[in-house]
């Protein structure tokens, strides 16, 4: 049991009830599960609709230090008409920056639906005093992110100041106001399943609106049976509160195969009701190009090469 | 057939025993080991990913019946390989096609007692001659820029030069006879200066090239740089030709109709496609099989302009 701070947060997290246990996770039977969703044979008209819907829920992501302007208003002129000429491709849901680049995206991306999501809070380590990453968190938003994606303090969750963890999603979420917050757990360095559960439960009563496996910076990053896990905790959150909270696995996605297979998960854990971008999102940089070759594919009947579709 | 199969090779084949209607000498004699002969692509064996196989004329051997998708992943193993492949030293890919002649020395009874069992009439012969043919294209790997690249009198203060760069993934139908000096003559001269290749190989003789295969995987050419696909031709080539990441097809002893609607299937991107045959004898000869022309073919020559003095 790990009881959320008493008094002081937002209001709307004085409304849930506290966590209850974490249910132990079953390692194998979630992973023989995740891998049996991705054994589904899913073609033609199917497979169109299933990539389209996939662009439609992609956070388009650069993060590298090399970023420039320039970059940036590639990556959104991409999210905005993946493929030009073919409007039946929909936008993209969102870019994801770093702080210094979001007004460069909001340019950009202006007049569109794309909107324009930061990481914050020190991404991607988290080691930074928590008035930094508040601050860091304000700045960003006040430069014009609609979303922040804030990574928690591995270390602090490791050595079991759970209850820290959560004051700083609660606290950050607050620093967002009408900011959407994902919460990125970084599964690869938290560990077991079991600590992906309770990490995921931790951000969902803390007042999250998304959670987030990865920053793509550390490998594993998403995996089938990690999302599944995370997909798991928000159902099971939803029956207890009613709320519905979104998921976001990013990277390592990076072909159409797999980006199906996710929406699978989400189909067969959640429903319909969570199959759009505000719901699920997925992060990826390199993924776009290989689903714009199927759907090209699809449509040609020829496979299609590399070189007939613009670098990230 | 039934002929073919009283050969004293027939007889010291492994799995010999397992022939229809052949009673095993010994009941009390090992049983021998059969191969599951499988394709090579992405420097691994695999089975075709549609579960297909077929069977060989002599009805002992199953071979992979190999699919579109097969194609496409065997040209996505290619693209994988190429920068890599054609970023080595020229010196260095020169060693690794020696040492595939080497590996093939090294197995020459295998690929010998192979082409026997498929007809051939001079077996050692035709093995001899293909071991030297990868011998003598790993010999130009360093030496076909000096004949096909050059320094261009210009008019103006500038250097010309036009030098050669390789393609990228070539599809490669070989020839059906010779089953294995076709197969490395062909292979060979296109991988040599960089390309990587796609082999959709013999359907008269899959075996040998399966057997080459093997000595391909051993002798440090990288994964992906030679896929070799066995199953129908006609069935799977018109996906490659198609196929927008493949650069260029060389197509042997094709003709007619099938050769035509590849070539139209390749004009999209603008493929280049050559349809070539050589008689039997021609393979063996140094200056039309061996000849560095087969490695210009697959070449593209960039031309640059340099200012004199700067």
């Amino acid at each position: 049991m790990h009881p959320i701070a008493s008094g002081g947060g937002p209001a709307e997290r004085g409304t849930l009830p506290p966590p209850g246990p974490t249910p132990p996770i079953d390692r194998i039977a979630v992973e023989e599960r995740a891998a049996a969703l991705g054994k589904r044979s899913i073609k033609k008209a199917t497979k169109v609709a299933g990539l389209k819907l996939a662009i439609s829920m992609m956070d388009l992501t650069t993060l590298e230090g090399a970023d420039s302007p320039g970059k940036v208003r590639a990556l959104c002129q991409k999210a905005r008409t993946p493929e030009p000429g073919d409007e039946s491709i929909p936008s993209c849901a969102a870019v994801c920056v770093y702080p210094t680049l979001v007004p460069v995206a909001k340019k950009a991306l202006e007049g569109s639906r794309v909107r324009v999501a930061s990481v914050a809070t020190a991404f991607p380590s988290g080691l930074s005093p928590l008035s930094v990453k508040l601050e860091d968190t304000r700045r960003a938003v006040e430069l014009g992110a609609d979303e922040i994606d804030m990574v928690i303090d591995r270390g602090a969750f490791l050595s079991g100041q759970y209850q820290r963890v959560a004051d700083e999603i609660a606290q950050v979420k607050e620093a967002c106001g009408e900011a959407h917050l994902k919460v990125i757990l970084e599964t690869g360095e938290i560990g077991s399943y079991d600590n992906v559960r309770r990490a995921s439960d931790l951000a969902m009563h803390a007042g999250t609106d998304f959670i987030k496996t990865s920053t793509g910076k550390i490998q594993p990053a998403a995996t089938p049976p990690v999302t599944l896990v995370m997909l798991e905790a928000i159902r099971d959150f939803y029956y207890a509160t009613g709320r519905r909270i979104g998921m976001k696995p990013a990277g390592g996605i990076r072909t159409a195969k797999q980006a199906l297979h996710y929406l699978v998960l989400v189909k067969e854990t959640l429903g319909d009701a969570w199959l759009t971008p505000d719901l699920f999102r997925l992060g990826a940089s390199t993924l776009l190009n290989d689903v714009l070759m199927q759907l090209k594919k699809e449509a040609s009947g020829a496979y299609q090469g590399p070189d007939y579709f613009s670098k990230d | 057939m039934s002929e073919r199969r009283k050969t004293g090779a027939e007889r010291r084949r492994p799995g010999a025993d397992l022939e229809p209607g052949s009673e095993p000498a010994d009941p009390l004699a090992r049983l021998a080991v059969k191969k599951t002969w499988k394709m090579y692509v992405g420097g691994a064996f695999v089975r075709s990913e549609s579960g297909r196989y077929l069977v060989t004329a002599d009805g002992v051997d199953n071979y992979p019946w190999a699919s579109r998708k097969d194609g496409r992943d065997a040209v996505t193993a290619a693209q994988a390989a190429q920068k890599g492949w054609a970023g080595k030293t020229a010196y260095n890919r020169g060693q690794i096609l020696y040492r595939l002649g080497e590996v093939m020395e090294g197995r020459r009874a295998e690929l010998a007692l192979s082409l026997e069992r498929a007809g051939e009439s001079q077996p050692e012969r035709e093995v001899d001659a293909a071991i030297d043919r990868a011998i003598s294209f790993a010999g130009w790997s360093d030496k076909y820029q000096s004949l096909f690249a050059s320094s261009n009198p210009v008019a103006g203060p500038h250097f010309g030069f036009s030098v050669t760069d390789p393609m990228g993934v070539v599809v490669i139908a070989a020839p059906d006879r010779p089953a294995l000096l076709g197969l490395v003559g062909s292979i060979c001269p296109v991988i040599v200066s960089g390309n990587v290749a796609v082999v959709v190989v013999s359907e008269v003789d899959p075996i040998t090239p399966l057997i080459l295969a093997e000595c391909l995987a051993t002798s440090d050419l990288p994964g992906g740089v030679v896929n070799l696909l066995t199953g129908k031709r006609a069935e799977v080539l018109p996906h490659l030709a198609k196929h927008m990441g493949v650069r260029a097809l060389d197509l042997w002893d094709l003709t007619g109709d099938d050769a035509v609607k590849l070539e139209v299937a390749a004009a999209d991107n603008v493929k280049r496609v050559t349809r070539r045959s050589l008689e039997l004898e021609a393979w063996y000869d140094e200056t039309r099989g061996g000849s560095p022309g087969n490695i210009e073919r697959f070449l593209e020559t960039k031309t640059v302009w340099h200012p004199m003095g700067a």
